[in-house]
């Protein structure tokens, strides 16, 4: 380490805690927000903390019914995080350890999705929720096997299931991973090939290998990927948006903005900054308590 | 910030691969076959379908879509509202890059200097990366309310000094900060790693022929960086196109007339508010092509490592 002048430290120390107070500013005011009685924004902000936290808290509880958002958060994130393993160790696996004609293909296929993200493709997105038989229908159209099928059967066939309202339909998109595959994909490059040729010769086919060798082998990789995954599922926002319309679909991140008040709304600002720091809480814990996985994550193959 | 999933953060080695389990096409087309139908399924059908409404126009009145080849690209591309959420775009994603890259830099080189208590400091700082967009918005909703906020307080010594309700350029720096708040906790993590790497053996020597610690940074840390700062700028860009959508649409909904509108946020407008399903899927495509272009970048200058070999 280079030795540094005691100024030179000092002014670091000052520009770190200034970043830290900056980064902290936000969720200091709703803290303070979030412990005043309603009375209390009438004449602008309160700058030192009230005494009604636990109050508010319990009424953006009820009014949020974060009983039944958070439990559906809670579910998209822990499904998404279960899912983005699965798929991830897999579909690497299938790039990794075979040679096969799709190796490629899976590959790019993959890799190109980081160039497709919702955002770009919201209202076809939609579509296929509305209807995930969509593509299974116009292709019968447009070969025209539809009218073959009716001649055939007497009657037209009309394909439909809706994901919309659905766990499944809140999940399964989620569950493509280009970050994830690439992770695991590096990391099996760097399993010994000793290990593959000793479970050949003891007769393992490529599932057991799967299961017994590289499962036990990907702890650190699975925890990883899962920390930076929960915070991706639990903050979803966009794509719940889009397909839930039931008030018992909804997640708290989307259940948080009929809590800020309108212009012409009572100012109830103590239950909307309530509501976000609990919304707030659960991936900041997993950040927090899993800092070296998450890094380790994010930062991934960079080493 | 990550409604999106961080970015690999190197090229994925192209060709390399084991030769394990030869001749056992079905079995790995099985290990990959789940992922593979979700991303045919939400990824590349519905990308194809942008692609086709975006040279296909539904008649207003039901019937059978028309191909009308470039024309709603025409339509889209001379949009005078279209250049103008552009133009916001542009200005949004330049402002909150360079804010969030410079901070997230300073804020690692001060980091790197091997302080007491620094890991307490990283925590601090890379924590808002766990806040969803609009949950960061939301509190600073609160922060930024002209009424009843931290603003207020401003408003009561200038009377009319902010208000992003009314003022378009208000709303505009508001949600300007908010993505940089965000992004800041990424780029600081980025640049910390790049720091790591540098050897301590240059800057030591640097240092006995007497270079101090500012003249280290600008003449061998900076350019030493210059990978990590190619990369991050790149996904940056990448992701301010994108991510802004939940800040927007809890903090302004494009508003106040329009001046915080961007790009994203003007498909969504178009496709699920104006019905407009050709004109919100060639948005859509133009928007594709910007991407594909940045991410091309991305792994061609990580191919390239912009560095000074040591």
């Amino acid at each position: 380490m280079v030795t540094t002048g005691r100024r030179w430290r000092l002014t670091a120390h000052v520009v770190l805690a200034g970043g830290v107070v900056l980064s902290l500013l936000p969720v200091y005011l709703a803290l303070v927000a979030a412990s005043h009685p309603v009375e209390a924004f009438a004449g602008g902000v309160p700058l030192s903390f009230g005494d009604h936290l636990l109050e508010n808290l319990a009424a953006a509880w009820d009014r949020g019914d974060f009983a039944r958002q958070g439990l559906n958060s809670l579910i998209m994130a822990v499904v998404v995080v279960v899912g983005k393993c699965a798929f991830a160790m897999t579909a690497a696996f299938s790039i990794t350890y075979f040679r096969w004609p799709g190796r490629t293909i899976v590959f790019w296929l993959v890799l190109i999705t980081l160039m497709l993200p919702l955002e770009v493709r919201i209202v076809p997105t939609y579509a296929i929720a509305a209807n995930a038989l969509q593509p299974v229908r116009t292709i019968l159209e447009v070969t025209g096997l539809d009218t073959v099928l009716a001649w055939i059967f007497g009657i037209r066939v009309d394909l439909r299931l809706s994901l919309l309202n659905s766990y499944v339909g809140l999940t399964l998109p989620l569950m493509a991973t280009v970050t994830g595959t690439f992770l695991f994909r590096q990391f099996y490059l760097t399993v010994p090939d000793q290990l593959l040729e000793a479970a050949k010769i003891d007769g393992a086919g490529p599932v057991r290998f799967f299961f017994q060798i590289l499962l036990p082998l990907s702890k650190t990789n699975l925890a990883a990927l899962a920390t930076i995954s929960f915070i991706f599922g639990w903050n979803q926002y966009l794509w719940p948006l889009l397909i839930t319309t039931e008030p018992d679909m909804r997640t708290v991140v989307m259940g948080l903005e009929a809590m800020i008040p309108g212009v012409d709304d009572p100012p109830l600002w103590n239950h909307a900054m309530a509501a976000t720091l609990m919304v707030m809480l659960p991936p900041v814990l997993v950040v927090l308590v899993m800092q070296s996985w998450f890094v380790r994550g994010l930062i991934n193959a960079e080493k | 910030m990550p409604e999106r999933e961080p970015r690999p953060a190197a090229r994925p080695s192209r060709l390399r691969g084991k030769s394990g389990f030869d001749h056992r096409a079905w079995t790995a087309l099985a290990f990959a076959g789940p992922q593979l139908f979700v991303i045919l399924l939400f990824f590349y059908w519905p990308a194809a379908e942008a692609l086709w409404w975006s040279f296909n126009l539904q008649p207003p009145f039901g019937g059978n879509a028309r191909f009308v080849g470039f024309d709603t690209f025409a339509r889209v591309l001379s949009d005078p509202e279209y250049h103008r959420s552009v133009a916001i775009t542009f200005v949004f994603v330049f402002a909150s890059t360079s804010i969030a890259m410079a901070a997230g830099l300073l804020l690692a080189a001060m980091a790197d200097e091997g302080l007491r208590g620094s890991r307490l400091y990283r925590t601090g700082i890379i924590w808002p990366y766990a806040v969803a967009a609009p949950v960061a918005a939301t509190a600073f909703q609160f922060a930024f309310d002209p009424v009843s906020g931290m603003m207020a307080l401003v408003n009561r010594a200038h009377p009319g000094f902010w208000d992003p309700y009314l003022d378009g350029g208000d709303a505009l720096a508001m949600i300007i900060v908010v993505s940089a708040w965000q992004n800041v906790a990424y780029n600081f993590l980025f640049f910390l790693a790049g720091l790591r790497a540098i050897p301590t053996t240059v800057l030591e020597a640097a240092a006995i022929d007497g270079a101090g610690a500012r003249r280290r940074f600008f003449t061998i840390i900076l350019p030493l960086l210059t990978p990590t700062v190619f990369f991050l700028t790149i996904i940056n860009v990448a992701d301010n196109f994108t991510n802004s959508f939940g800040i927007i649409n809890v903090m302004t909904q494009g508003g106040p007339g329009g001046a915080t509108n961007i790009l994203v946020y003007k498909i969504y407008r178009d496709g699920f508010v104006g019905l407009d399903l050709s004109g919100s899927s060639a948005q859509s495509v133009i928007l594709m092509i910007m991407l594909i272009a940045l991410t091309i970048l991305q792994f061609r200058l990580i191919e390239r490592r912009v560095n000074y070999e040591l």
